[in-house]
């Protein structure tokens, strides 16, 4: 808290450029609060940041899912990061568009995401019709690599993930929706 | 932002997008009566997965009603403080859940609605419901999946889960019509509804025929909530869902 003015009232107040550069740094690591193991970045909720001529500062997010409880948590998280490092002048945006898709999580992230034990979204964007029983997506087991996985319930845990078990070493796990 | 053909009052945007909160949140809270009660595990999470997109999708609703009607309104005193004749659901969606089948053609029937008319919200004037429509879309189409292979479950299913399914027929029949029964504020917003009862007649049929099920027949269109006439299963709901804000006013987590 010592430091609280240090960046709008230092003589060398840093250009705006470079103010954003550390304001995308420290965002940069806050944890998803559901999934932990992945930042904000990872999952590409964070779309721009902001510095006006006062350097006020915006994030600008976006959700996941149009019902995700966990968008209160991450705009909290956002606002205490910054607030740790001395930036209190901040105003986090939620934008609806462009909508939020999973080709947007960086290769990075799916593979922290796997190694949590949580398949990854697959590459390829499902068309979204409204036909019925459709052939569901091939996923791969997070834990034994097999792909002979069926889906239990399109429905997981929480909106943006769907139940699946591994017909090889019978393990449930959670499948990241492609979206 | 383009400069729509004709202009629609103020008055009647925010009815129309009121109708959309309304509607999205009371079927929101119907789906959640089932937390805890769904025959399966994984078909309680499902339901409440989907009272949850729509839940989100009557948030941004309220946010953007609440932006248009200044005042201080929020998303909160739009949801918590408005009485029963200012509601303006479908009467389909504050209907009781009655058993499983009941819940889950009410549910098919109302997303299959609700998947045509986002789709022309997706080319509205106005771009806030193009960005709604947009985000809501791809949730609504896994709604109208999900739901329907239910439906298709459980008419092509047994001899009782068919029996239910009829029954469900005949309990919702008369309370579809008045999706497509256009009220001022709705006629206003330029929204195509014979299209969309065209397009939803087309799925329900083809999905009907697949689930052994027969069509609703001799209907009487019950309409009013979309102008706030409601059945008396709303005040329920009210009592229920506002109890904290009424009891303790303003307050908050």
């Amino acid at each position: 808290m010592q430091n609280e003015n240090q960046h709008t009232t230092s003589i060398n107040a840093p250009s705006k450029e470079k103010l954003k550069e550390t304001i995308w740094k420290i965002i940069e690591t806050v944890p998803d609060p559901e999934i932990p193991v992945i930042t904000l970045k990872d999952l590409g909720v964070i779309r721009d940041v902001k510095v006006d001529d006062e350097n006020k500062i915006e994030v600008i997010i976006t959700p996941t899912y149009i019902g995700c409880p966990a968008m209160d948590m991450m705009s909290m998280n956002i606002r205490l990061a910054l607030t740790e490092h001395g930036y209190k002048n901040v105003q986090i945006t939620n934008v609806l568009s462009p909508a939020w898709t999973t080709d947007w999580m960086s290769e990075e992230g799916k593979k922290k995401l796997k190694a949590y034990g949580i398949a990854p979204p697959n590459q390829k964007q499902i068309v979204c019709t409204p036909d019925l029983f459709q052939q569901e997506e091939v996923v791969q087991c997070p834990r034994c690599d097999s792909y002979h996985t069926k889906m239990i319930s399109r429905f997981g845990s929480t909106p943006c993930k769907a139940l699946y078990q591994c017909n090889d070493c019978h393990e449930p796990f959670e499948y990241f929706k492609c979206h | 932002m383009s400069t729509s053909k004709n202009s629609v009052s103020k008055e009647n945007k925010i009815n129309y997008i009121l109708y959309l909160a309304d509607t999205t949140l009371i079927l929101s809270h119907r789906n959640s009566e089932w937390c805890g009660h769904a025959p399966i595990i994984e078909q309680d999470i499902a339901l409440t997965n989907i009272a949850l997109d729509l839940l989100g999708q009557a948030r941004n609703f309220y946010q953007y009603a609440a932006e248009l009607i200044g005042n201080n309104a929020t998303e909160d005193s739009l949801a918590y403080l408005r009485i029963e004749n200012e509601y303006k659901n479908l009467l389909l969606t504050e209907l009781p859940n009655d058993d499983w089948g009941n819940t889950v053609l009410r549910q098919f029937y109302f997303s299959v609605y609700q998947f045509y008319l986002y789709q022309q919200l997706q080319k509205s004037d106005d771009e806030q419901l193009v960005a709604i429509a947009n985000k809501a879309i791809k949730e609504v189409s896994y709604h109208v999946r999900w739901s329907g292979e239910w439906v298709v479950r459980l008419g092509d299913g047994t001899k009782e889960s068919h029996q239910r399914m009829l029954n469900a027929i005949e309990n919702l029949k008369n309370y579809l019509g008045e999706m497509f029964i256009a009220a001022d504020y709705e006629t206003a917003m330029n929204i195509d509804l014979n299209t969309i009862q065209k397009q939803w007649d087309e799925k329900v049929t083809s999905v009907f025929a697949e689930a052994t099920l027969p069509l609703p027949k001799n209907i009487f269109n019950h309409i009013g909530g979309k102008t706030g006439v409601h059945t008396e299963y709303l005040g329920y709901i009210l009592t229920e869902m506002q109890y904290l804000q009424r009891t303790y006013p303003n307050a908050v987590w």
